[in-house]
């Protein structure tokens, strides 16, 4: 069983002179943590923004927490974490002293040492925000974004320009929080990201939602996958289709490498060794091609690019 | 339920980042608030420059060197009160337009938006941090013109009850400015404002020096209703000077009202 949604939009209409940023939009966020993923100018920052209450929708409801984001502001502010996708912090503040700031503004904010230790901004020094590289900058958002124990966290792009290593801790926090708890809302067009970290993904496209779901239930939507091994050539292919589940295909590619097309499952595979054993073959090598999410994201909002 | 993550190794969490939402008591905020505004003022250099460095050189220069007429007794008689009233400007007006349209170009504004800390709580606190400023200005400047031969007469009560009013017509202004204008215009427009009230709004220069039909509505600028202000009361040991006291407050409540209506946070 599932709890309340942490966010709820329904038919949201956001438009920006004549352009429609977001153009009926429909979405739910449970506890855990949800991905939204979408090309640029999908819609996504707009309609993060709105739940942070920074827009009012043109039409179309927006409950965050159950509240109203512009009319329940202060009773929701303290509750939710927002990091922006850049800026918000004075030119002249020290990383430190900023972070410091934003905790004090909050009635049992974490410790602020163990954050600065655990982001790697003990470094920054005396260093002024505008000196601050790209990825010490990201990282101070996001610990501004958590320092005051929110219930719910808006990660706008939150590891966009960082290196490998700063990704990596800003993943295990997105981890740790979640473990705590702690719901996550995050943005973002790196699909392993969403991949690793989402506990549901919701794709954007053009301001609408075109898909949600769990990573996997996305990957195992949309066109078929693949297992392929290889083995001694000549085996019976028709033997091997019988075997199998009946919208599959088995087809010999080249001498003795195999490939298996259909609905790829546990049983699937299971079925194959075992049709493997019957007839005295070892694969030396056996592997499953399931639909990645960006598969699935190419699909779903085509490879044309976006401006 | 929700499965364990994967890859962390780590079935449920540790706590430490366990949901313990609130906002801080409202004065706790407000200080915070205010002392950081404050720290940044006090750390920009060009900051320091505008409201401490010029009206602390401008008070010296001008006292010790007769480089303008400043008419009879004292030069820094007159020139004090005045500098005064500059020292209010550079603060109210040029420094918090200024620091506010680059806070809100860079997005601090926007994101103390979305802080437990509510806007008329920061406006509250830039105020604050405004007042702060220029009580360390106006103690600066007091030695200062001691030490030059000042010698202040009339109502202290008369002369804070024209500074508050004075600032409240500065800051309402330089708000409107950082709250309409891009960060850059705020910074190019605040500067050449700072200058022309310099040289046109009776600080160091006495108005009866301009032509008779400038006068006239040069007396009605801010900078000069307060340092004219200022001088009637502690140069002259006159009274409240009502005339001032209701440009500055319809400055105040113009410039405040416009700022309340057409303030843009991002």
């Amino acid at each position: 069983m599932r709890s309340e949604p942490v966010v709820q939009v329904q038919a949201l209409v956001k438009r920006y002179g004549t352009k429609t940023a977001v153009d009926g939009l429909d979405l739910v966020a449970r506890q855990g943590v949800t991905a939204v993923l979408g090309p640029n100018g999908a819609g996504k920052t707009t309609t993060v923004e709105t739940c942070e209450g920074y827009r009012r929708p043109d039409s179309g409801t927006v409950r965050v927490l159950g509240l109203d984001p512009v009319r329940q502001s202060a009773a929701l502010r303290p509750r939710v974490g927002v990091m922006l996708q850049s800026g918000g912090v004075y030119s002249g503040a020290r990383a430190d002293e900023m972070l410091r700031h934003t905790a004090r503004l909050h009635a049992h904010p974490l410790d602020v040492d163990a954050l600065i230790e655990r982001l790697g901004l003990g470094s920054c020094g005396r260093t002024t925000y505008r000196r601050l590289s790209g990825g010490q900058q990201q990282r101070l958002a996001l610990a501004m974004a958590v320092v005051g124990r929110p219930e719910l966290v808006f990660l706008d792009e939150p590891t966009a320009g960082l290196d490998p290593q700063a990704r990596r801790a800003t993943w295990d926090l997105v981890r740790d929080l979640r473990a705590d708890g702690v719901s996550v809302i995050l943005t973002t067009h790196h699909m392993d990201e969403a991949e690793q970290l989402a506990d549901d993904v919701a794709i954007i496209d053009a301001g609408r939602v075109v898909a949600q779901g769990s990573p996997e239930e996305l990957c195992r939507g949309g066109a078929e996958n693949t297992l392929r091994f290889s083995g001694r050539p000549g085996l019976d292919v028709v033997s091997l289709l019988k075997a199998l589940p009946p919208d599959s295909q088995a087809d010999e590619l080249t001498p003795g490498s195999y490939r298996v097309v259909g609905e790829v499952d546990p049983q699937l595979l299971a079925t194959v060794t075992s049709w493997c054993a019957q007839h005295g073959v070892l694969p030396d090598r056996i592997s499953v091609e399931r639909h990645t999410l960006e598969d699935v994201f190419l699909e779903l909002t085509g490879k044309e690019l976006r401006s | 339920m929700i499965p364990a993550p994967t890859g962390t190794g780590r079935a449920g969490g540790t706590g430490a980042y366990a949901p313990k939402p609130g906002a801080a008591p409202l004065s706790r905020m407000i200080a915070a608030q205010a002392a950081l505004e404050t720290k940044m003022l006090l750390r920009n250099g060009e900051q320091l420059l505008l409201t401490v460095i010029i009206p602390t050189l401008l008070l010296v220069l001008f006292s010790t060197v007769d480089i303008v007429d400043t008419g009879a007794g004292e030069a820094v008689d007159f020139l004090a009160p005045g500098i005064l009233a500059l020292a209010v400007m550079s603060t109210a007006f040029t420094g918090q337009a200024i620091a506010t349209g680059f806070e809100r170009r860079y997005g601090v504004l926007k994101r103390l938006a979305s802080s437990p800390l509510p806007r008329w709580a920061l406006m509250t606190a830039k105020t604050l941090s405004v007042l702060v400023t220029e009580v360390l200005q106006i103690v600066l400047l007091t030695v200062i013109a001691f030490a030059l031969g000042w010698s202040p007469q009339g109502n202290p009560f008369a002369v804070l009850l024209l500074l508050v009013l004075g600032t409240a017509a500065f800051s309402g202004l330089g708000l409107l400015m950082a709250g309409t204008l891009k960060a850059e215009a705020t910074l190019a427009a605040a500067n050449l404002v700072f200058l022309l009230l310099l040289v046109g709004g009776g600080v160091v220069v006495p108005l009866e020096n301009f032509p008779d039909a400038a006068q006239g509505v040069l007396g009605l600028l801010p900078v000069s209703a307060l340092s004219e202000g200022l001088r009637d009361v502690l140069q002259d040991g006159a009274g409240l000077p009502w005339g001032q006291v209701a440009i500055l407050a319809v400055w105040a409540v113009a410039g405040l009202a416009a700022a309340g209506r057409f303030f843009r946070w991002e």
